[in-house]
């Protein structure tokens, strides 16, 4: 696969109490930390490149594709929530096989991408458990499980490990720059802790107010030279 | 309150409670003892009562809760369907009107002279339904119960998570899948809950079957319970069909079904949810047949009531000395009944809530469980049964049977027990959770606690839960028919009788009366738990 670029060409979104406007372009194969206050637009950022919402005006173009007006199973992307990421009642195998077919009608071959899939985020071995008898960050591993055998170039995670200690946000996070090696996959990562991602992340966005308050490599956003929101949003002053 | 004088409180009411019901059940069990040489329990006569009250309770069940699924999913996924709220909002009507009130307006579309049947005539096809028998009850039983597990099925699946939807979407669910994976689950899980709650409601149905049933042919137990009390003289008859009663709402409760489940109005959050389905001209065909056929069961119901109610000699009515009589009785014994189940309620929630706290020794908690308990006491005895229990031991007493008023009062209250202990329980529980150690620290106590702290923050469960214990008495027609005379009578005693004696136009003014006095009162009570919960 090759990696698919995303370009936000003034992207207007707004709802009853707020408003946001995207203009942003992430190279292919970047892993981008969406980082900014609560409120400032990180999740709606995701939302409409998955297409969970629709802008009103703008275009949206994945891999120069223009999929502003596609439903979010027709685009390139596979979306991580923070939770609720599993159906309770199906077992592991199961919730990753959705990721093929909805009607859960695999073949011997699918199957085995099933296997490797869950071996692939260590998981082999619990295909039959059900999603209550796992950790949280083993239930977020079945998640990215599904992602890899719907095998699309984009990956969205919003806050996907929040609910997860530090050692563990650290694995996945590690297991996510990983993937998006093997895959050549372009990753955006809402996180609430710039440092789970320090390392692993190739750029940095700061969302402020409903906009891109600033896009560029860590160094570029987070470092000496960062501006003035940017600061205030560290609690640097 | 302090702990001790809460557990002292919580342990006498716990023993009222189970006293009172306790009481009517040694009478059963005693005059059935009395008797046992004389009798077999199992007549062909009690048979055939049982027989019928589990097969009109098993069809109403199946009747009501399957093409509920359907309008579930259809009022759940059609969120933009304008008329989607009020369509809800009228489906916790029938659960909300007194039920003679409900019977009476499913009797002026259903009945010989109703809509339905001219209609049929209309096209020749002569009166085709006869609403008294089987086919009266099961209507009305759909009337009241279809919407209601309809409310429950929705709420349920209001409850799937947000992320479900989108994931759906995501992974480009059609409806099949839909169903499938996400609808048909939740569903599922509450499948068994909701058709307990129904199954039990029918098993115990009184006023619509002794309005449309009645007679040796549609009579279910708690009906037989009444013609045997009241018109055959045949205490020995009524203890028996009592017992059996009492084992089959045993064994439900057993089962663990619930009568006390209330709804939740979800209604209201419109949290944005994009749904992958329903967007084909099938699926938008089968749900607009679900919502219009569940709503032509309902509307025309309320319709019947109001305009019948509103032709009726309502100028007469209102000077009529029977009227102005009924009506006082009817709110004496309703405020009292009201009261009397908040005063049993309220320790109960106490009792419930010490128990179920760590530091708790071990009586208290015992205390906590069987406070708990004595909600479920209630549940196994319909009103109908703890009225025969006190009827015939009330017989032995000289001149008992005038203690009827008194009587009606405790059960109505009793009767509203589990339903204020679930709308107070959980508030009293908060309270206490969330207060009192910041009191014991501060060293509030007593009487001053309950001015600052527990009446600010329970006031408004206790007006709801008032409300729901008046409502509940006011259209109670089973304690009312067992120990009513010419001298206690009660606005639906006064309705039922008028209908007996076919004079309809009085009844639908009645009916109108009541029926909106209760919804006045239930409405008052929604609103002031809409400003708490701050919707």
């Amino acid at each position: 696969m090759t990696a698919a670029g995303i370009r936000l060409d003034e992207v207007a979104f707004a709802r009853a109490d707020y408003a946001c406007l995207f203009d942003m372009k992430v190279p292919a194969g970047a892993l981008v930390a969406v980082v900014g206050p609560s409120g400032a637009g990180k999740s709606t950022l995701l939302d409409l490149i998955a297409g969970f919402e629709e802008p009103q005006t703008g275009r949206i173009l994945i891999a120069g594709r223009d999929v502003t007006h596609q439903p979010p199973a027709a685009r390139p992307v596979s979306m991580l929530f923070q939770d609720n990421n599993l159906f309770a009642h199906l077992n592991v195998a199961d919730n990753v096989s959705l990721g093929i077919s909805p009607q859960l009608a695999l073949d011997a071959d699918d199957k085995a991408r099933v296997a490797a899939a869950l071996e692939r985020v260590g998981l082999d071995g619990k295909a039959m458990r059900l999603p209550r008898q796992l950790s949280g960050g083993e239930r977020q591993r079945v998640a990215l499980a599904r992602a890899l055998v719907r095998d699309r170039p984009v990956l969205l995670l919003d806050e996907p490990f929040a609910a997860l200690g530090p050692a563990l946000r650290h694995e996945m996070a590690a297991l996510v720059a990983e993937l998006r090696n093997e895959r050549d996959l372009t990753v955006l990562l809402v996180t609430h802790e710039p440092s789970d991602v320090t390392g692993i992340a190739s750029h940095v966005a700061f969302i402020h107010e409903g906009r891109i308050g600033a896009f560029g490599t860590p160094d570029e956003v987070l470092g000496g030279k960062r501006n003035e929101a940017v600061r205030g949003y560290l609690g640097l002053g | 309150m302090t702990p001790a004088r809460g557990a002292r409180a919580g342990g006498l009411s716990l023993s009222l409670v189970v006293g009172l019901t306790a009481a009517a059940f040694t009478a059963l069990i005693a005059t059935a003892a009395s008797q046992a040489g004389t009798m077999a329990l199992f007549t062909p006569y009690v048979g055939r009562v049982v027989r019928f009250t589990l097969l009109q309770a098993a069809a109403s069940t199946v009747l009501s809760v399957i093409p509920a699924l359907i309008v579930a999913r259809a009022l759940a996924r059609r969120r933009a369907f304008p008329g989607r709220r009020l369509t809800l909002r009228l489906f916790a009507l029938p659960l909300a009107l007194p039920q003679i009130v409900a019977v009476l307006g499913v009797v002026e579309i259903w009945g010989r002279q109703g809509l339905v049947n001219r209609a049929g005539e209309l096209f020749g096809l002569g009166p085709a339904i006869d609403i008294y028998g089987l086919t009266g009850i099961l209507i009305a039983h759909v009337f009241f119960n279809l919407p209601l597990a309809s409310r429950l099925f929705v709420s349920a699946l209001e409850r799937v998570p947000g992320e479900s939807w989108r994931l759906a979407a995501q992974l480009g669910f059609d409806g099949r899948a839909v169903w499938r994976l996400i609808e048909w689950p939740v569903l599922k899980s509450q499948l068994a809950a909701v058709a307990g709650l129904v199954f039990m409601l029918c098993v115990a149905s009184f006023t619509v079957v002794l309005t449309l049933g009645g007679g040796p042919r549609a009579t279910t137990i708690e009906v037989a319970i009444y013609q045997a009390l009241r018109f055959d003289f045949d205490p020995g008859l009524a203890v028996r069909l009592a017992l059996m009663q009492l084992v089959l709402t045993g064994t439900l409760v057993l089962a663990g079904v619930r009568i006390t489940q209330t709804p939740e109005t979800a209604a209201g959050l419109d949290r944005r949810i994009v749904r992958p389905d329903g967007a084909t001209p099938l699926a938008r065909l089968i749900d607009a047949l679900a919502i219009a056929s569940a709503l032509i069961i309902t509307v025309p119901v309320f319709a019947a009531i109001l305009l019948s109610g509103l032709t009726a000699p309502l100028v007469r009515l209102a000077l009529e000395p029977d009227v102005w009589q009924a009506s006082a009785t009817s709110l004496a014994i309703a405020s009292m009944a009201a009261l009397l189940a908040i005063a049993l309620a309220w320790p109960l929630g106490e009792l419930a809530a010490s128990g179920g706290e760590p530091a708790a020794g071990r009586s208290l908690r015992l205390f906590g469980g069987a406070s708990q308990l004595a909600s479920s006491l209630v549940l196994v005895m319909p009103p109908v049964v703890l009225g025969a229990g006190w009827f015939v031991l009330l017989l032995r007493v000289p001149g008992g049977i005038n203690l009827g008023f008194g009587v009606v009062i405790v059960i109505n209250a009793l009767m509203a027990v589990p339903f204020v202990t679930r709308v107070l329980g959980p508030a009293i529980g908060e309270s206490r959770a969330r207060h009192d150690r910041l009191c014991a620290s501060l060293g509030i106590g007593g009487l001053a606690r309950l001015r600052l702290i527990d009446w600010p923050v329970l006031r408004r469960p206790l007006s709801v839960a008032l409300a729901f214990a008046l409502a509940l008495s006011l259209g109670d027609l089973g304690a009312i028919a067992l120990f009513g005379s010419e001298h206690l009578v009660t606005l639906p005693l006064l309705l039922y009788q008028r209908l007996g004696s076919y004079r309809v136009n009085d009844a639908a003014g009645l009916a109108l009366f009541l029926g909106l006095l209760c919804l006045a009162i239930m409405a008052l009570a929604e609103r002031t738990a809409r400003r708490d919960s701050g919707i």
